[in-house]
């Protein structure tokens, strides 16, 4: 059994005195694991650094086994993600937040092809954090909990959006709100495309998915709390506002 | 238990260590053996002393004979740097090249939301005690250029922000090193934190 694809390599553990066993997010197979000879050695270490973009061969005798991994580097990111204390906080909750939320072995193309994207973003601190709270939001439609931004659940009009249901991640318009309006999460323009983004209405952002990661999608995978790179992350950024 | 059955669990236990396998550690045991008066018994002697009285610590987290190392009670280290390390390895290593005249911190480890090691799990709080205690002015972080390493300098950077001078080490050509073989996250460090030539 043998496969070759590109893939993100999220974590490295260290396996006996000089192998390791990686996990990448692959384009094709999903999260997958495999062991690389030599992994933990002087000489791949700068390589397989968590963020990098490999060029992987899978090898195994039954799919259901672990299964060696050839690793080729093709993109360093580690240089970029070092250069910035906001670069790496983002790195660092990218690898932690597609770790805990995917399950292995299943692929999820769209946002493989997002998570390439925004890591490729490394190091532009002006442009990534608006990338990365977009890419929560691909990252929470593709594990079942997607918000629906497109019109009001309760009226049905597209205009005019200015919350969202912290119960069912729909949006509501500032009508449809009414009485409740103090019950809802704010909906920043930010999070539907619309507008120049200001870093405060990013957080807000970043409060809205964070409240979606954390309430909803945490307890559906056994409770586990939300890795704690995400919150470092959203601190670093709140110390430039 | 016969004395092979003795031999045969050295052997096992030496190949535990690390560099050893099975084979080398056969090969180790024999040579041990057969050298048992110059070799094997002052071996032995040295490792149960070692297994006796070897400790953490307990001001800088390194390995020595006494609750507080040679280095904490040194009279000739300068007390106001000090320098943060990941493992007692890299403590061995700074003083190997015997230009730091400080004294160190050893963390234990690097922080890792996968592997749940938070700054709790490392001595953080007592390098965060040692600072007015030692009336320290300068901590230079000498952790891993990795990402767990760097991760870990910044957490430790926004600890100690404002209370001491903090820096780190220089990234990138090694002495002796060829640009060729470099990757390129470390040409990159080079080339930004390039000098003039004087």
């Amino acid at each position: 059994m043998e496969w070759r694809d590109q893939g993100i390599l999220l974590s490295v553990r260290r396996h006996g005195e000089t192998g390791a066993i990686i996990d990448a997010f692959t384009s094709a197979h999903g999260r997958h694991m495999g062991v690389v000879r030599g992994g933990a050695s002087r000489r791949s270490t700068p390589m397989l650094q968590p963020g990098a973009q490999l060029d992987l061969t899978w090898r195994a005798r039954l799919p259901e086994h672990l299964g060696v991994y050839r690793a080729e580097p093709m993109r360093s990111r580690a240089a970029a993600a070092m250069s910035s204390r906001l670069a790496l906080a983002g790195l660092n909750a990218v690898t932690a937040l597609l770790s805990f939320c995917l399950p292995e072995r299943e692929a999820h193309a769209a946002l493989y092809q997002r998570s390439e994207q925004l890591l490729d973003l490394l190091g532009q601190d002006d442009l990534w954090p608006l990338a990365y709270l977009h890419w929560e939001l691909v990252l929470l439609e593709e594990v079942g909990f997607g918000l629906d931004l497109a019109c009001c659940a309760v009226t049905g009009e597209t205009g005019n959006l200015a919350y969202i249901s912290p119960r069912s991640g729909r949006a509501v318009s500032r009508d449809g709100a009414g009485d409740w309006a103090h019950r809802l999460l704010p909906l920043p323009d930010c999070l539907r495309g619309i507008g120049p983004a200001p870093d405060k209405e990013i957080a807000e952002g970043l409060r809205v998915t964070g409240h979606f990661l954390t309430d909803h999608l945490a307890p559906a995978l056994g409770n586990n709390p939300l890795p704690d790179s995400r919150a470092r992350f959203v601190e670093t950024f709140a110390r430039r506002l | 238990m016969s004395s092979n059955d003795s031999i045969e669990a050295l052997i096992e236990l030496m190949a535990r260590l690390p560099g050893l396998g099975p084979r080398s550690a056969r090969r180790a045991v024999l040579h041990l053996i057969r050298k048992r008066g110059p070799l094997l018994s002052p071996l032995a002697d040295a490792m149960r002393q070692v297994a006796d009285s070897a400790r953490e610590c307990l001001n800088c987290g390194n390995i020595g004979t006494a609750d507080i190392c040679d280095i904490c009670t040194s009279n000739k280290r300068a007390t106001g740097q000090i320098c943060v390390v990941e493992d007692v390895g890299d403590l061995w290593a700074m003083e190997r090249a015997g230009v730091f005249k400080g004294r160190y911190h050893v963390l234990g480890g690097t922080l890792s939301a996968l592997d749940s090691v938070g700054p709790e799990e490392l001595r953080i709080p007592r390098l965060i005690d040692r600072i007015p205690a030692e009336e320290v002015t300068e901590v230079i972080l000498a952790l891993n250029a990795t990402v767990d390493g760097v991760t870990t300098a910044h957490y430790i950077a926004d600890r100690l922000q404002g209370q001491v001078r903090l820096t780190s080490l220089a990234q990138g050509v090694p002495i002796g090193g060829e640009l060729d073989y470099l990757d390129d996250g470390t040409i990159t460090a080079a080339l930004n934190a390039r000098k003039e030539i004087l």
